[in-house]
C-alpha cells in the first residue's frame, strides 16, 4: 500500500480504494466460487468484469454462513457439493485477470484453518500472492480483527468492515477508524438476499457516515438498476450486488450473458443515480419506495 | 492504518475470554445487542441490581422446584462398591436443567425491556424450558429446532405449543442443534433490537458461556453443600455429560478451584488449596466410532473436547469437530441434546489446562446406562445423562470412593428413541421390547 496521498493527485490508499473513487459511482458484485463449479465461477467473474464491475466480491465457501440468507446460504452449499477447497479457490484467483480487483469474502474459521495451526497469517500470505485486494469477515467486529488486520497491513491488503444500521456512537467512530478499502454499509438488518425495496435504514446510515471521508459502498437487499440509482442519490460511492446475480447463476440458461446484462442495467443504473446529485445538491433523502 | 489500543484490547480479552477460547465472532449487527447484554450481566446477575438475582431464585424455588435433592443411589453404590450420589436435576420443572437458565435469561430480557424471545433446541428441552419461562413470564417465544430433531423428540414439539410458543423446522444439513443455531442467528440478526436470543448452553459469543454457566453454577452449588452434608466431605469425583456443557459447567463450577493449581484458585470463596483434586470428568457422545469420516465429511460422534481441533464456531473460539480446510462436520449421538459439534469455551479451557479431564462412552454404553438407572433405582435419566451414567459403569474404578453424578434430566422425551434403538441392539439390561408391542 502506498503512503496516504491526497486524493487530487490521483492516487489512493489502496487499489480497492482507487477502483471505487476513479470509478464513481462503484458497482461491486458478489458471487460464491464454486457455484456450481470453478470453471464457471471464471466465466461469470470475466462476465461481471466486462459488464462493468468495478470491485469483485468472491465467497469463499464456509459450511456456517450465519449472515447470509436463503439464496447465498444454498449457492454456497452448491459450491462445497461440488468440492470447492480454499487451495482450489486460491488456484482460481491466480489464473482470473481482471480489470476490477478481487476480493475475498469468507468466514474466520476459514481463514485460522489455512496452513497447518490456527492462524491468520497463511491465508493472508497466499491471499497476496494470488493478487487479492482485500478481505471481508462477516463475522469478525473490529474487537476481534487485530490479528488480521495486522497481517493485513504487512501484506498490503484491505480489511473491510461492514457498518451495520445498529451501529452508532463510539462503535461508529471505532470501526471506521479501522476501514480500510472502503466501509460496507449493510443496507437493513438482517441477513443478505435481494428484496425488492431500498430500507430506509440506508439513509438513516449513510447519514450517519457523512462527515466520514472513507469510500462507502452499501449492500444487503440490492437487486435492481433503481436501487442503486437511489442509494447512489442518497450519496454512497457505491454499491454491492449478490444475491441477484446468484440468482441468475442459479436459473439463467445463459448465465455469463445475462450476469453482464445485469452488470451493465446495475452499473446505469448507479450513473443515473450520480447524474441526479449533480443536478439537485440539496436532495434530501427519498422515502422508502412502496 | 491499525489503531486499536492494545491496553483495551488486552482488558477486554481476559473478561471475554477464557485462556484462548471465547470472544465475540458474530456479525457486526449483533455487536451492539452483546455489549447491551454484558451490561444488564453485570449489573442484574453480577450486582443484584434491582434485586433481579433474588427474584430469580425465588422464581426458581417457587416456579422451578428447586433446590433439587441429592440423592445416594443405593443400588449403583452396591453394584460399584463405592458411594454414588445422583444430582437430581430431573426434578426441575421441565425435566431437565434447561430451565435455570432459560429462566434466568427470560427473566433477564424482560428487565432489559425486550419484548421477544427467540431460542434454539436440540433434545427440546431448552426449547420447552425457554417455551416455559415465556409463558411464566408472560413474553412472545419462537423456537428453532432442526428436522431431524423435530422427529426424534415430539413429545417436547408438543409441550411447547402447548405453552404457546411457535416451533419453526429447519431443514438445512442434517436437521440438528448446529442448524438450529444458525438459523436463531439469522433471526436475531434481523430483530436485534426488541429481540433477546435465549442461547441454550454455554456456548456463543461472549457474555453468553459466563451468564448461562452463573445460572446454572447452582446446581454445583446445592452439590456441593449437600454432599459434605451426608458425606461430610467433598467427593473424589463429578461427573457430568456435556454437550454444549451446560449442565457440565453448572455441575463443575463450584468445585473448579476444588484443586491444588493456583490457576484455579477463588480467592473470594477463602477455599484453601487441596492436595487432592475433585476430579472432573465430562463424558461426552462417543456415538457409533470416535473416528472421524473424512470422506463423507462427518464425524460419528458429538466428542468435541475429545477429538476436536480450535477454531471458531457460533460466535466464540471454541473446539470443534472440523475438516483439515475449516468447514464444519455435521456430528452424531444417539441423544439429540448430545449432538452438536461445538463445545462451550470455558469448557475447552478446562480441558486444555488439565482441570477437567474429557471422557466419552458410546451410544450402545449410554443405553445401557438408560435401562440401568430405570431398573435399578426407578429413575428414568435423559439420554444425555445417560452417557454419565455409562460412564461410571465403564470407569468405576478410578472415580474414587465418593462420586457425584450429575442426572441432567429425565428421559420421558427419549423414549421412542430407546425403544427403537435397543431393538436393534443385543442390550444386557435392557426389557423384551415384545412387552411394549402388546399394549
Ligand atoms: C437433559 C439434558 N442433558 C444435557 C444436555 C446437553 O446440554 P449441555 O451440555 O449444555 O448440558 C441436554 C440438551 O438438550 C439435555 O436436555
Amino acid at each position: 500500500m502506498t503512503d496516504d496521498v491526497p486524493s487530487a493527485t490521483g492516487e489512493y490508499d489502496s487499489d480497492i480504494e482507487a477502483a471505487i473513487r476513479e470509478n464513481h459511482p462503484a458497482l461491486i458484485t458478489y458471487l460464491t466460487a464454486g457455484d456450481p463449479s470453478l470453471e464457471d465461477t471464471k466465466a461469470y467473474v470475466e462476465a461481471l468484469d466486462r459488464g462493468g464491475a468495478d470491485l469483485i466480491e468472491l465467497g469463499l465457501p464456509f459450511s456456517e454462513p450465519i449472515a447470509e440468507g436463503p439464496t447465498i446460504q444454498a449457492a454456497i452449499n452448491r459450491a462445497l457439493e461440488a468440492g470447492t477447497t480454499p487451495e482450489g479457490f486460491f488456484e482460481l484467483v491466480d489464473e482470473l485477470e481482471t480489470e476490477a480487483p478481487l476480493l475475498v469474502m469468507t468466514y474466520y474459521n476459514m481463514i485460522l484453518q489455512y496452513g497447518d495451526e490456527p492462524d491468520v497469517r497463511p491465508f493472508v500470505e497466499r491471499a497476496a500472492e494470488a493478487g487479492l485486494s482485500g478481505i471481508i469477515v462477516p463475522d469478525l467486529p473490529a474487537e476481534e480483527a487485530d490479528p488480521l488486520r495486522e497481517a493485513c497491513d504487512d501484506h498490503g491488503l484491505d480489511l473491510v468492515f461492514i457498518v451495520a444500521p445498529t451501529t452508532e456512537g463510539e462503535r461508529l467512530e471505532t470501526i471506521m477508524s479501522q476501514v480500510s478499502g472502503f466501509a460496507y454499509v449493510q443496507a437493513r438488518l438482517g441477513t443478505t438476499g435481494a428484496r425488492a425495496d431500498v430500507s430506509t435504514a440506508t439513509h438513516e446510515s449513510l447519514a450517519r457516515l457523512a462527515e466520514y471521508d472513507v469510500p462507502k459502498a452499501v449492500g444487503f437487499g440490492v437487486s435492481e438498476g433503481d436501487h442503486a440509482a437511489e442509494i447512489i442519490e442518497a450519496d454512497a460511492d457505491g454499491v454491492i450486488v449478490g444475491s441477484a446475480l446468484i440468482d441468475i447463476v442459479a436459473s439463467s440458461d445463459d448465465p455469463a450473458a445475462d450476469l453482464e446484462a445485469k452488470a451493465e442495467e446495475l452499473k446505469r443504473g448507479a450513473i443515473r443515480g450520480a447524474e441526479t446529485v449533480t443536478v439537485d445538491t440539496e436532495d434530501t433523502p427519498e422515502p422508502e419506495q412502496p | 492504518m491499525s489503531t486499536s489500543d492494545p491496553e483495551r484490547n488486552r482488558e477486554r480479552d481476559s473478561e471475554a475470554t477464557f485462556g484462548d477460547y471465547g470472544g465475540q465472532y458474530v456479525p457486526e449487527a449483533l455487536m451492539p445487542a452483546l455489549q447491551e447484554l454484558e451490561e444488564a450481566y453485570e449489573r442484574y446477575v453480577l450486582e443484584n441490581e434491582d434485586g433481579f438475582m433474588d427474584e430469580f431464585r425465588e422464581r426458581m424455588r417457587d416456579f422451578g422446584g428447586r433446590p433439587t435433592p441429592l440423592q445416594r443411589a443405593d443400588r449403583l453404590s452396591e453394584r460399584y462398591d463405592r458411594e454414588i450420589y445422583l444430582k437430581r436435576e430431573d426434578l426441575v420443572h421441565g425435566g431437565a436443567h434447561k430451565l435455570n437458565n432459560a429462566l434466568g435469561q427470560v427473566l433477564l430480557a424482560k428487565y432489559m425491556g425486550k419484548e421477544r424471545i427467540i431460542a434454539e433446541t436440540g433434545a427440546g428441552q431448552h426449547g420447552t424450558a425457554t417455551a416455559m419461562a415465556a409463558a411464566h413470564l408472560d413474553m412472545p417465544c419462537e423456537i428453532y429446532m432442526g428436522r431431524t430433531d423435530v422427529n426424534r423428540q415430539r413429545p417436547n414439539v408438543y409441550r411447547m405449543r402447548m405453552n404457546g410458543a411457535e416451533v419453526n423446522p429447519v431443514e438445512a444439513g442434517s436437521g440438528t442443534l448446529k442448524e438450529a443455531i444458525n438459523e436463531t442467528m439469522r433471526d436475531w440478526a434481523t430483530t436485534v433490537e426488541n429481540t433477546h436470543y435465549v442461547i441454550g448452553s454455554v456456548v456463543g459469543p461472549h457474555p453468553f458461556p459466563k451468564l448461562v454457566r452463573d445460572f446454572q453454577a447452582v446446581i454445583g452449588r446445592e452439590a456441593r453443600e449437600q454432599i459434605r452434608e451426608k458425606a461430610g466431605r467433598l467427593p473424589d469425583s463429578v461427573v457430568a455429560c456435556a454437550g454444549g456443557g451446560s449442565n457440565t459447567m453448572g455441575t463443575f463450577h463450584e468445585f473448579v478451584p476444588d484443586c491444588a493449581d493456583p490457576r484455579f484458585a477463588n480467592e473470594s470463596s477463602g477455599r484453601s488449596p487441596r492436595d487432592d483434586d475433585v476430579a472432573l470428568y465430562a463424558v461426552e457422545a462417543g456415538g457409533s466410532s470416535l473416528e472421524i469420516d473424512a470422506e463423507e465429511g462427518l464425524a460419528p460422534n458429538s466428542a468435541t473436547l475429545s477429538t476436536g481441533t480450535d477454531g471458531v464456531l457460533h460466535g466464540a473460539m471454541t473446539k470443534l469437530l472440523q475438516s483439515e480446510e475449516g468447514q464444519i462436520m455435521e456430528s452424531h449421538s444417539v441423544s439429540a441434546g448430545l449432538d452438536y459439534a461445538g463445545v462451550g469455551p470455558e469448557l475447552s479451557y478446562l480441558a486444555e489446562t488439565g482441570r477437567v479431564t474429557p471422557v466419552s462412552v458410546d451410544d450402545e454404553a449410554a443405553l445401557n446406562g438408560f435401562h440401568r438407572l430405570s431398573r435399578l433405582e426407578g429413575i428414568i435419566p435423559a439420554l444425555e445423562s445417560s452417557h454419565a451414567l455409562g460412564y461410571v459403569e465403564e470407569a468405576h474404578d478410578e472415580l474414587g470412593d465418593l462420586v457425584v453424578v450429575n442426572v441432567s434430566g429425565r428421559g420421558d422425551k427419549d423414549l421412542e428413541t430407546v425403544l427403537e434403538e435397543t431393538e436393534k441392539r443385543d442390550l444386557e439390561a435392557a426389557p423384551e421390547v415384545e412387552v411394549f408391542d402388546r399394549d
